[in-house]
């Protein structure tokens, strides 16, 4: 029985569903301080997130974003880096992505890999910068991303001021060209053989009603291409190794201070991959003046830690997260609730995750108990 | 047990300590007479350093009691201990650098006069007392990293002694000193325990313990092994208890068959971080199939020379060459190339990567070889198997660990990962630093032949070490390095340890 237990304890996922569940409890906690009854807030929730199709499309496509950040994250993480840059990442990505789609004409398809690949050489180098500034200054990668963080909101605020960016009477640019767009079924779904048909299909016609596009797919080949890359690749061994021990590795000949970098690069890459899937499938299709950051980087540092730094964990994470979020307006708009308990408890979720070596410490002491009284 | 009570500085009885799920203390027993010199002797992670922790305060046990002076007594924390007059004085020392020696040693007990003003007169007087009382002479007003190690060695049990210590521990106190300054220290030891002072020496060399102890406890793996009368016993049979099995303490080996010049180093000079010459115009030159032994105390260049030999730094003058090819100054990747190998002093630090598994250490030089990879994708079916091999060949423990990460091996298992990885590469060279640091009898036993194993298959091995008797055992050259230069080369049978422990503390220049 308690053998069992001791195993259970010891289980990395263990950790993850206690601190969901007593994330849950806090949150039951304060609906109830608050005067709400949990039970029919938490319905709410629930209904909000699984009770139509389109709650779940909705709750995929919040997600796409979120999975290319949490990759950021977590690539950085398994690397020995600290990425707190994603934020500024993604913000490169979403610049070139308005950009390129705005100014540059290429045939649909063509157009929309080729912003992948210049998104991600933008968020690339960007992460690169902070990767050199470290093997160069020994400027520590946290500092560092979190000032190009802000660089990165003023060059895109700075970029929508320069004329002929920004819109006319609008604080966004113009929207990029249909061709660079990822939208499934846009255009269709909108005329009237589409209108049609989305009415006689109660299930996917629901589905189509969102924002729906390929980005998710983009999110998921990244996350196995990255889980793959670094378990099976001798460049992802040698960026753990040097992440996890520099210097055993310069001594065993692996080039440190090159690795470093590129391991930034391809964080870099990742997240800017998720802003430009965001500006390319989402309405409005364009980038806005940012009076401050979005949080899809910041979220991406809690996504990746509820997954503990595994590439495919993070697809799981995102969703959780993104449920959680989505679901807490209907909770709002049903009960009355306020949204910000979610957030209490999507923050207390974290907490509990990063204090989760905790319990394999249980485990111990159950053991001892157990050798003590044998 | 004849004599009860007072008879005792020291009772030690039943202690049990624990981390995590790990015992580290299995109701380990300790006696100690008061008046007389006890080594506690073990392998490493034996358990010898924890059963002190308990005693001076810094671990709570789980189980058991202490004694003193027939008194039991709770050891809360350290400032219990001291007033109990337990002293210790640690394997690291815990000195402030820029401290005179006489602020070190009042440091955290301070004589003030009115208004807490420092009395630093009465303590420079005490402290030349205390000094000239036990032949420990040292100038109170210089500062700590002005001395030598041996004087900070004196400065730590002169501050147990001015904080009024009757019992103190001694945690591996000669692994830092020459032979010469072990013998000062011994007597030292000596006039304490006239003084009717009690000493507890934690150490595992056996010759130590046969010339410094009374009494000797062995303690194997947390459990206690037997408390004998040093005199009544052979350093085989200590060795024996220690380790639990037959050991032999002498290297076996053939005489040396050298064949041509493969290694050269001409004028090496090395320099640190500060622009300070640590390496000065050092020559060396290796035959393949002979064991070049550099001796000399930590902290005379062996690091820097070193890291210029692997190209981990700069080399600001001279050449250094293998088969006629000078790599100076290429980088560490380019030296592997070479065919030169290096086992380095710091194991975790730049040896291993402890969260890795042992699978992925073993690769660590190599994994992007055509053996382990093609086309940038591992193979990691064959880096297990490879690891299978290695693990059988150089009896890693436990069996079937390829999959475990390095960090969860004991020391000296991490160590043969090392070893393993090292020669399996077959270098013309194997660089050796100090390749058994901290390790125990058994696995040294392994290491020394490893190294020897190389020697006779034709390669040459550079071994540096601060250990004399490692130097003198394995190898057929010595040169002594002293203050970044080599200042003597000797043959080990022509030599002995007194010779080279004056040239190790500068004394050559008399000769």
């Amino acid at each position: 029985m308690t053998k069992t237990l001791e195993k259970v304890l010891r289980k990395p996922l263990t950790g993850i569903l206690i601190s969901v569940v007593i994330g849950f409890l806090i949150g039951t906690v304060i609906l109830l301080v608050a005067g709400f009854n949990p039970g029919s807030a938490y319905a709410a929730m629930f209904r909000g997130i699984f009770s139509k199709p389109k709650y779940i499309s909705q709750v995929i496509i919040n997600a796409t974003p979120l999975i290319l950040t949490a990759l950021s994250v977590s690539f950085a993480a398994k690397t020995g880096l600290f990425n707190i840059g994603a934020e500024g990442q993604y913000i490169m990505g979403t610049l070139a992505a308005a950009l390129i789609g705005y100014y540059v004409q290429l045939p649909p398809v063509i157009h929309p890999i080729f912003i992948l690949l210049c998104a991600m050489l933008f968020g690339g180098l960007w992460g690169a910068l902070a990767g050199w500034l470290k093997t160069k200054f020994g400027i520590h990668e946290v500092i560092s991303t979190i000032m190009l963080n802000w660089i990165a909101l003023y060059l895109n605020n700075y970029i929508l001021s320069l004329p002929g960016v920004k819109k006319q009477g609008a604080q966004a640019s113009n929207e990029i060209l249909t061709s660079a767009r990822t939208s499934i079924l846009w255009d269709w779904k909108r005329s009237d053989a589409g209108k049609a048909w989305v009415a006689e299909h109660p299930v996917l016609g629901d589905i189509l009603k969102t924002d729906l596009h390929w980005g998710i797919l983009i999110a998921l080949v990244a996350a196995v291409v990255i889980w793959f890359f670094l378990k099976h690749t001798t460049k992802g061994y040698a960026m753990r190794a040097v992440g996890q021990n520099p210097n055993a590795s310069r001594f065993a000949g692996i080039n440190v201070n090159r690795n470093t970098v590129q391991a930034m690069f391809i964080a870099g890459a990742l997240a800017a991959l998720g802003g430009a899937v965001q500006i390319m499938g989402t309405n409005s299709f364009r980038i806005s003046v940012l009076p401050s950051h979005e949080g899809y980087g910041w979220d991406g540092l809690s996504v990746s830690l509820l997954a503990g730094s595994n590439p495919l964990g993070c697809i799981l994470s995102a969703l959780m997260f993104a449920a959680l979020k989505y679901g807490s307006s209907t909770m709002q708009g049903d009960v009355g609730a306020p949204s910000e308990i979610i957030n209490i408890m999507i923050g207390v979720i974290v907490l509990c995750i990063a204090l989760s070596s905790i319990y394999p410490m249980i485990a111990d002491s159950l053991k001892r108990r157990e050798e003590m009284h044998a | 047990m004849e004599g009860q009570g007072t008879e005792y500085a020291v009772q030690m009885k039943g202690i049990s300590k624990y981390f995590g799920s790990f015992c580290a203390l299995d109701e380990v027993n300790l006696n100690v007479r008061k008046g007389s010199i006890h080594a506690l002797l073990g392998e490493n992670g034996a358990g010898k350093s924890t059963l002190m922790n308990v005693l001076y305060g810094l671990y709570a046990p789980e189980k058991g009691e202490i004694v003193l002076n027939g008194k039991p007594t709770l050891m809360k924390n350290p400032r219990v201990a001291i007033q109990n007059g337990v002293g210790m004085v640690h394997q690291h020392f815990m000195l402030v650098e820029n401290f005179t020696i006489a602020q070190n040693i009042m440091l955290g007990s301070e004589t003030t006069k009115k208004l807490d003003i420092l009395d630093v007169a009465t303590v420079r007087k005490q402290i030349l007392e205390l000094g000239e009382k036990y032949g420990l002479a040292v100038d109170p007003d210089q500062k700590i990293q002005d001395v030598s190690v041996a004087t900070q060695q004196r400065v730590e049990i002169l501050k147990a002694l001015y904080r009024g210590a009757e019992i103190l521990i001694l945690d591996e106190p000669t692994a830092v000193l020459t032979p010469q300054e072990i013998e000062e220290l011994i007597a030292t030891l000596h006039h304490l325990v006239a003084d009717n002072k009690t000493i507890i020496i934690i150490t595992h060399k056996l010759k130590e313990i046969k010339q410094s102890s009374e009494w000797c406890t062995i303690i194997r793996r947390g459990k206690y092994v037997d408390t004998v009368k040093v005199a009544d016993t052979t350093q085989e049979e200590l060795a024996n208890m220690m380790v639990g099995r037959q050991v032999s303490l002498h290297v076996e080996k053939s005489p040396a068959t050298p064949g041509e010049v493969i290694f050269n180093v001409n004028g090496l000079k090395v320099c640190d971080h500060r622009g300070i010459e640590k390496v000065q115009d050092v020559n060396l030159t290796l035959r393949s199939g002979e064991i070049l032994g550099v001796a000399g105390i930590d902290g005379n260049g062996q690091t820097e020379l070193v890291d210029a030999l692997c190209g981990l730094t700069r080399a600001n003058g001279g050449t250094i060459s293998i088969h006629g090819k000078e790599v100076q100054n290429t980088s560490p990747r380019n030296i592997r190339d070479c065919c030169i190998s290096a086992i380095p002093e710091d194991r975790q630090k730049d040896g291993l990567v402890m969260s890795f598994t042992v699978a992925e250490n073993m690769v660590l030089d190599n994994y992007n070889s055509k053996e382990f990879s093609s086309r940038g994708i591992l193979n990691l079916k064959k880096m297990v198997s490879h690891a299978t091999q290695l693990i059988e060949q150089f009896d890693i423990r436990p069996a079937g660990s390829e999959q475990t990460p390095a960090r969860s091996l004991s020391g000296g298992n991490q160590q043969k990962v090392i070893v393993a990885r090292e020669v399996y590469n077959d270098p013309e060279l194997l660089i050796a630093v100090q390749p058994t640091r901290g390790l125990d009898v058994g696995a040294i036993e392994f290491v020394h032949k490893a190294l020897i194993e190389q020697r006779d298959r034709g390669k040459a091995i550079l071994l540096i070490s601060f250990e004399l008797d490692e130097i003198l055992d394995l190898s057929d050259r010595i040169s002594v390095i002293y203050d970044g230069r080599i200042v003597g080369e000797l043959k080990p049978e022509e030599t002995d340890e007194k010779e080279i422990g004056l040239l190790m503390a500068g004394g050559g220049g008399t000769a």
